[in-house]
């Protein structure tokens, strides 16, 4: 197979997702990159089928179809070798390189340990995460749990890798030798292989690493990898990183039914969907300098992954797994969560909380059902609002900077370390926010998605919305190893649908003036584009302002106060140039955090009327 | 794909061969051949848990440094210690004041740590034991791992449950299938029984039954309030099974209130005083795991049931049940299945079934929002 970049014209990713496996066709037309076909078919894991090549194989024969490419080499099924036909003198045959991305079988499940919960713990989740795990438990010596408890907790959890960190290069070692202990106490079983030893990656103070091993050597496997945090003021995550992508090769993938077929099928490794997403929206931001939030809101979790800068404008990446928010298998929980109330009151129609907490049991007992009606639709619209906040409130606890200090307080000095952390999360500056996800991507009407987000995540300034197409991303973070530019390329022309810009003003919120304070008859701002004024925003309304799509043009908002804020600080205008989307401008008058009225009757009538200024309402029932 | 858009629907069989693989959680002992016969409630394996460890973390408890921990320690890796036994003693300026520190547990000192001072105690194994669940043949044995054990007869799955595995005698409530199981629809004679019939239960009936002793019960549906109430939480994911409550439940049909189904009622009802075995357990993920009720064939065999009726298939003159609103609960006969997606109300494009109803009325439904039964 070619895996230079510039010999490349036809290459084929799978994403091996837990439910479906998804195979995308990338090629190089005259007019540049494109994606041009698609199969899928379901994941082939469990008994009878356990063999995720099937599953692949399956997908890959509706591309062939589609396509009406040969791909599947002739009698492939009785050959060791890879299925595939290469592209020869013909290039209407064959593909050049394959590659994947997989989830199937839960993904990478780890348990991470570190000492300080806002300190290595955090920074072994973020290393974690990072690298695409599900994080199954998180052990800090100052977690609030008896010894006890973690243990009782660990013992029954059976991870695919567990990350220790803690202290500092040269720091304190007792107590992360204390973690050690606790980690053999509970001896946690590998989730495969009942033979084999658990793998621990030890990324804590280097110079504890010799007694670790003395302590868990006997019952894990141990990797030494640098410490996430040699300094408090440091984080160094790429080590950990890489030794988890390592043992995800080794001790995960290769015992998953098929897998080691499929290793041998592609010349680059096989990556964790989410890992691949995150180095998606990583380079994307980083090729245009854009601070960005994308959410992909499946049935059991939801992934946030985010680039913001941070106090010194470097760019900053980090994702967090809402392992129990979903909009299928996990709908109840968000229900749970947050209570029927919370997610009635974006409905545009009156429901009993009894009927809102049976219709969502329901739905989590059949997860493949759709709604038919269109009141229907709105309750799972609804759920998606709470379900985007909460995963942004999780997000924005482990999204924060470093400006770590040394205190000497006594004691036990690990414990006096303390960071003054600050949040990297800043909605005002945030540029570009992508849904993925079914409940995002295929909302009947793009508009929907849109409001869902400007909800959801109560976007703030000036923020370009955009949906996954066909959530492609996985397979576009994987190409984007081999070929950079052709996938930041395949993702603006077929993966990101851009809707519109979001303008929403923000201004700090006063007391006992609130229904009536801004002043000038209630407007907060002025929208011009290419210079002419086009559009106010005022107080408490939301607006759409069509524009013809995919032009460029020069936006300015300029506000109506000194303490309004549309993106350039308060009381400054807000200059940009754009490229329209589907829907042109919503403007929001809706101060952040969005307030609704008490009175059920109220609350109803400002949803519809939302909705019938979006033209919502007419082009969903129709 | 968009074909198989459709839920297959739960199993609801009469005569069928069911083969449960019953595992031990750690490397034991199969007390069972192939080929024997088990009751359902003959345990089948057993195997000894490894202890729980306790550190013992002694600079702590004494107040001392870790290396004087070390210079007074009073016993090493490896050895059995009774509680109450002396393991550390320290003593203070000029040998004054000495602390010391007792086992609170009894177990193996596994662990020693210098640089922390701390004891890990491994305390005794604990036994497990697994019984056979069904009654039936041992088909398969994997030494010191686990039995395979099959058996025909009558398995009903529901949509969701609580509880574990439980095992009873079937009593039906003398109830109609739509009707409240209040507290007057509970018998006071239902020590050991699976309880059946009924559209939902009240949460004074479902702590009346088990109170009484009821080991399970199955019916049409359950409200979410009432769900909570009888757990003590409100529960965030569809992952049962290991709630702890008296009484298992299966319902058959979901949330809110709906009334049982017929063809469960209808086989249970003649299987009255017969043992069951059932589980809650529920698991809505990838490999969806289902409550179910299971009744072996037993020497009188199942004759009060009639030969099974295939089910499953969706096609033209399918029955079928509609499980999401604005028809959810709802039984109907499919009369065309259109091949292209259509349009529906929410405006998503999706493909469709028209069914008739029993009022006679032809409805259109999302394929996904159907179960053949």
């Amino acid at each position: 197979m070619k895996i230079l970049a510039n010999e490349l014209r036809t290459v084929l990713v799978t994403d091996c997702g837990s439910t479906t496996t998804k195979a995308l066709l990338f090629e190089k037309k005259e007019e540049g990159w494109r994606q041009t076909f698609r199969g899928e078919a379901p994941t082939t894991v469990e008994e009878p089928v356990a063999d995720v090549t099937v599953g692949a194989l399956n997908a890959i024969t509706e591309v062939q179809e589609v396509s009406q490419r040969e791909i599947l080499r002739p009698g492939y099924q009785s050959s060791h070798q890879h299925p595939f036909l290469l592209t020869g003198d013909d290039s209407s045959q064959g593909i050049d390189l394959y590659l994947s991305t997989s989830s199937a079988g839960g993904g990478l499940q780890m348990i991470v340990s570190g000492l300080v919960k806002q300190m290595t713990t955090e920074s072994a989740q973020r290393a974690a995460l990072g690298a695409g795990a599900i994080i199954m438990d998180s052990i800090s010596a100052d977690d609030g749990r008896e010894d006890h408890e973690r243990i009782e907790r660990i013992r029954h959890l059976r991870p695919d890798i567990v990350l220790m960190t803690g202290g500092v290069d040269g720091g304190s070692r007792v107590h992360v030798l204390e973690q050690a202990e606790i980690i053999l106490a509970a001896a946690p079983r590998p989730r495969f292989g009942d033979t084999l030893k658990l793998p621990v990656i030890y990324a804590g103070n280097k110079d504890a690493a010799a007694e670790v091993i003395d302590i868990i050597g006997e019952m894990a496997d141990v990797s030494v990898v640098d410490n996430v945090r040699p300094k408090l003021e440091h984080e160094n995550l790429g080590p950990a990183r890489e030794a988890i992508h390592e043992l995800f090769l080794t001790h995960v993938m290769s015992h998953s039914p098929g897998y080691s077929k499929l290793l041998d099928w592609s010349p680059v490794p096989i990556m964790p969907t989410p890992a691949a997403v995150g180095d998606m929206v990583s380079s994307y931001a980083a090729s245009y300098d854009l601070q960005v939030l994308c959410a992909d809101i499946g049935g059991a979790t939801t992934d946030v992954f985010s680039v913001f800068k941070d106090a010194e404008g470097k760019p900053v990446f980090n994702r967090t797994v809402s392992a129990n928010l979903g909009m299928s298998y996990s709908v109840a929980n968000v229900l749970v969560e947050v209570g029927p109330g919370e997610i009635a009151r974006w409905l545009a129609y009156q429901m009993h909380e009894s009927e809102v907490r049976d219709r969502l049991r329901n739905k989590m007992i059949r997860p493949t059902s759709i709604p038919q009606q269109i009141e229907d639709l709105w309750l799972e619209q609804a759920v998606c609002r709470e379900a985007l906040k909460l995963s942004l409130e999780h997000h924005r606890s482990l999204a924060v900077g470093l400006s770590g200090m040394q205190q000497t307080r006594g004691i036990a000095d690990v414990f006096s370390q303390k960071a003054s952390r600050y949040q990297l999360v800043d909605m005002m500056k945030l540029d570009l926010v992508i849904g993925s996800g079914g409940v995002l991507s295929h909302a009947p009407h793009r508009l929907s998605a849109a409001l869902m987000m400007l909800d959801g995540f109560g976007l703030e300034g000036l923020t370009q919305i955009a949906v996954d197409s066909i959530f492609m991303m996985p397979h576009l973070g994987v190409f984007s190893s081999v070929h950079h530019e052709a996938a930041n390329e395949i993702f603006i022309n077929d993966c990101i649908v851009n809707i519109a810009h979001a303008i929403v003003p923000v201004y700090p919120k006063r007391k006992k003036r609130s229904r009536q304070q801004p002043k000038d008859k209630g407007i907060l701002a002025e929208v011009k584009l290419d210079g002419e004024k086009i559009a106010t925003v005022l107080y408490d309304k939301i607006e759409l302002i069509e524009l013809e799509p995919n032009k460029k043009m020069e936006l300015v908002i300029v506000p109506a106060g000194r303490q309004i804020d549309v993106g350039s600080g308060p009381g400054v205008e807000n200059k940009r140039e754009i490229i329209t989307g589907g829907y042109g401008l919503i403007l929001d008058g809706r101060n952040r955090p969005i307030e609704m009225a008490e009175n059920h009757e109220e609350r109803v009538e400002a949803q519809r009327a939302i909705l019938q200024e979006l033209k919502l309402i007419q082009k969903e029932s129709r | 794909m968009s074909g198989a858009a459709f839920v297959p629907g739960l199993q609801i069989r009469s005569r069928v061969t069911l083969r449960k693989l019953r595992e031990l959680p750690v490397a034991g002992e199969i007390l069972y051949q192939q080929g024997d016969t088990v009751k359902a409630n003959d345990i089948v394996a057993r195997a000894a848990l490894q202890g729980d460890m306790i550190i013992l973390r002694l600079p702590e408890k004494m107040g001392i440094e870790p290396f004087e921990a070390m210079k007074g320690l009073k016993v090493k890796e490896g050895d059995f210690i009774k509680e109450g036994d002396l393991i550390c003693e320290h003593s203070g300026i000029f040998g004054l004041f000495k602390s010391r520190y007792h086992s609170p547990a009894e177990g193996v000192a596994e662990l020693i740590t210098e640089r922390t001072g701390n004891i890990g105690l491994r305390m005794e194994a604990q036994e497990v034991e697994v019984d056979a669940y069904v009654s039936g043949k041992v088909l398969e044995v994997v030494q010191g791992k686990s039995i395979t054990i099959e058996t025909r007869g009558v398995w009903i799955q529901g949509i969701f449950g609580i509880g574990g595995e439980r095992k009873g005698i079937v009593q039906n409530l003398e109830v109609s299938a739509d009707q409240l199981i209040d507290t007057p629809e509970i018998p006071e004679d239902v020590a050991g029984k699976v309880l059946v019939g009924g559209r939902q239960p009240t949460l004074e009936a479902l702590q009346k039954a088990s109170a009484l002793g009821a080991v399970g019960l199955v019916c049409g549906s359950i409200d979410d309030a009432t769900l909570a109430s009888y757990l003590g939480y409100d529960l965030g994911l569809a992952i049962t099974g290991d709630e702890d409550i008296p009484m298992s439940v299966v319902i058959t049909e979901g949330f809110g209130s709906i009334p049982i189904s017929e063809r469960v009622l209808s086989i249970l009802e003649k299987l009255n005083g017969r043992e069951a075995s059932m589980n809650g357990a529920t698991q809505v993920r990838a490999g969806a795991i289902r409550p179910e009720i299971i009744i072996s064939e037993t020497e009188q065999g199942l004759t009060e049931l009639d030969e099974e009726a295939p089910a499953g298939v969706l096609e033209v003159g399918s029955r079928i049940r509609i499980i999401r609103v604005p028809y959810f609960g709802l039984t109907a006969h499919v009369v065309e299945l259109p091949h292209e997606a259509e349009k529906i109300e929410t405006g998503a494009f999706t493909r469709v079934l028209r069914a008739k109803l029993e009022d006679g009325s032809i409805i259109t439904v999302p394929r996904a929002n159907v179960e053949a039964i």
